[in-house]
């Protein structure tokens, strides 16, 4: 952490916090930033649909990574707060009338009140029994989508949800779509990051390495355990909202348990609780099982028996990521990216 | 509340809780020994279950072989999972090891939807479904008498989940590896110390799971039909677990009856908006426990030093 390039020092405070520290770095992020935006102009329709699901995917593991990376609490409930979201803003714009800019903030902090509510367990049990308890969050908000107030959320059938439209512009597909998800991604990862280096974000790193000695140190576990799943929660209703505008149509199934395992995967090969491990975990992983669907016509091919056997693929792509990270680099992407860049700067004299 | 239906209810919730104790105790088999909850154990049930149906449909071998090797094939798979899965894993944290066992039920519903496909199979009748035991209790309701229909696969699967159940309990009582498997789960240092081979237990008690899963998805599949959707099963054996207490194999047993039959007494409400709930009466149940009493009815209370 502490390995700077030569030459660099930090004369002030504000200057030992900057993030980013020089001109040419600002340059490339604004360039880079630029790039996205205007992927549509330059990019064909599937790479701006790929990079749009991956950035709503981002969102969503950036709220994981704040509870289960930073605090330690492990949420196998990142999808059924995505599917809260999702109805929450749906039905706001489509029964309600809301502005798309208006339901979504309001869909993120509805999400975040119910995780608030499947987070009160954590305060009692932890390890596996809270992944337990997050499991069951998993199970009642799809049932309570598909059998409560059946005038309203429509049953199995789910809901038509209504293309957002901000100043007569019609975001009705990927090319345009980005536009929005680029524009909720970058103040949700200025958020993330900033929760991370902050007291909050410090108080959550101590829940996680021994919840017992930060009780001693003052930290109040009550409040800091409840406003990790508030937040983790928050950033799936804001992600699940995006994902329903995005596909316009949402039921009980649309974000699942594999979803929420997928996140969680995702999580792990980015890397746990560091700020680039989200990112980057979703976007290997995403472009992996896109990859995946490549192969879809061989297995068709050698395999003419299964029915389907071209689903296989992405289960089973994603799986076996998981199982050689787990094995062979469980800290993540984005801890390799840190080993090459201290080798980078240390060269000749690699040692790590 | 339906009357007259209720003790029927009662009799079929009990008996559907027998082959998710089977399954529970799959899941404790391999939490006792390693202190690896098993979130892939629906997926060992689903591919035992498959590998049944193609040696006795497919390969059209007598039903009693095809039962036998599918059995013996699951221990393979169970010790091929420890050795180079989970072995690896040995002392990493807790999280690692719960995402290798999803990542682990990925790839294992990944290789079933690949191998077999998702189509609905007709798994071969153990049991006849046409003639139910029918047994008449003494008393009338509304000058009927009450009439308990059993369904015969319902009754044994009962009767093996049982016997299951009691062999395990016996094996882990009696018998050295039992015994070592008990010891291990206590502490993997302290048991190597003092001479237990804990890689050897550890892959004797994920071949066991695989037979127990086997079993539990052959009983399944026989009463409920063969799809990949027989995984799932396995998400309503959780809070069994949970119930019962997580070490505790009487626990399965319990939490497999007290579960099957809340979810009978349920199902049997005339009111729409209670009987709808049946599906997640379990994960209610598992909130209520885990709220109440996290360590279940039977379960060890641990207590965390600094």
């Amino acid at each position: 952490m502490a390995l700077r390039p030569a030459g660099e020092f930090d004369v002030s405070f504000a200057r030992d916090m900057a993030t980013i520290r020089r001109g040419w770095q600002w340059l490339l992020l604004f360039a880079f930033i630029a790039a996205l935006y205007a992927l549509p102009f330059y990019a064909s329709e599937s790479t701006t649909a790929l990079v749009n699901r991956i950035g709503i995917t981002i969102i969503a593991v950036q709220g994981l990574n704040l509870l289960t990376g930073l605090t330690g609490q492990i949420s196998l409930g990142q999808a059924a707060f995505m599917t809260v979201g999702g109805y929450i803003s749906a039905l706001l714009v489509g029964k309600l009338g809301w502005h798309f800019v208006a339901a979504l903030p309001a869909a993120a902090l509805g999400a975040g009140v119910v995780g608030l509510i499947f987070g009160l367990p954590s305060l009692r049990v932890k390890g596996f029994y809270l992944v337990m308890a997050t499991l069951a969050a998993q199970f009642i908000i799809p049932w309570f989508t598909r059998n409560a107030f059946p005038q309203v959320l429509n049953g199995t059938q789910g809901l038509n949800v209504a293309v957002p439209e901000i100043f007569g512009l019609k975001f009705n597909e990927p090319d345009k779509y980005i536009w929005l998800t680029l524009s909720a991604l970058i103040p949700s990862t200025l958020v993330a990051h900033n929760v991370s280096r902050s007291r909050l974000g410090r108080a959550f790193v101590s829940i996680r390495d021994n919840d017992l000695a930060a009780e001693l140190l003052g930290i109040n576990l009550f409040k800091y355990k409840l406003f990790a799943f508030f937040l983790a929660a928050l950033y799936a209703g804001a992600a699940g909202s995006l994902q329903a505008h995005n596909l316009r149509h949402l039921n009980s199934e649309t974000f699942g348990l594999v979803d929420s395992i997928f996140l969680l995967g995702m999580l792990v090969v980015g890397g746990l609780g560091s700020n680039l491990g989200p990112i980057s975990g979703s976007i290997v992983v995403e472009m992996l099982t896109d990859a995946s669907t490549l192969f879809g016509p061989f297995v068709v091919e050698l395999f003419p028996e299964a029915v389907g056997g071209a689903q296989a693929m992405r289960p089973l792509f994603f799986g076996v990521t998981l199982i050689l990270f787990l094995i062979f680099e469980p800290r993540g992407l984005a801890h390799r990216w840190q080993i090459i860049k201290a080798a980078w700067r240390l060269r000749p004299f690699s040692h790590t | 509340m339906n009357w007259q239906l209720l003790p029927q209810f009662v009799v079929s919730g009990l008996l559907t809780g027998g082959p998710i104790a089977l399954t529970a105790l799959g899941l404790v088999l391999v939490f006792k020994s390693s202190y690896i909850f098993n979130f892939a154990h629906g997926q060992l049930l689903l591919l035992g279950a498959l590998m049944t149906w193609w040696l006795a449909v497919e390969r059209e071998l007598p039903l009693w072989l095809s039962v036998v090797l599918a059995l013996g094939l699951s221990a393979i798979l169970g010790l091929a999972i420890e050795r180079f899965t989970l072995r690896p894993m040995t002392g990493q944290p807790l999280l690692s090891i719960i995402l290798m066992t999803l990542g682990l039920s990925q790839v294992l519903q990944g290789l079933a939807l690949l191998l077999f496909g998702g189509a609905q199979r007709n798994f071969p009748q153990i049991f006849s479904a046409a003639d139910p035991y029918i047994i008449t209790l003494p008393w009338l309701i509304d000058d009927r008498p009450l009439l308990l229909i059993l369904k015969q696969n319902l009754v044994w699967s009962f009767v093996v989940a049982m016997l299951g159940v009691i062999l395990i309990s016996a094996f882990f009582r009696f018998t050295r590896a039992g015994l070592a498997m008990r010891g291990a789960s206590e502490d993997h240092e302290l048991a190597q110390s003092i001479g237990l081979r804990i890689h050897r237990i550890f892959g004797l008690s994920w071949a066991m799971a695989g037979i127990v899963a086997t079993a539990a998805g052959i009983l399944l599949a026989t009463s409920s039909g063969l799809d990949l959707s027989l995984s799932v099963v396995v998400l309503a054996a959780f809070p069994v677990v949970l119930l019962g207490g997580i070490e505790s194999i009487p626990g399965v047993i319990v939490g497999g009856l007290l579960i099957g039959l809340v979810q009978g007494v349920v199902s049997a409400f005339t009111v729409q908006w209670v009987r709808d709930m049946t599906e997640i009466v379990p994960y209610l149940v598992l909130l209520v426990v885990l709220l109440i009493r996290p360590e279940g009815l039977f379960g060890q209370k641990r207590i965390e030093r600094i």
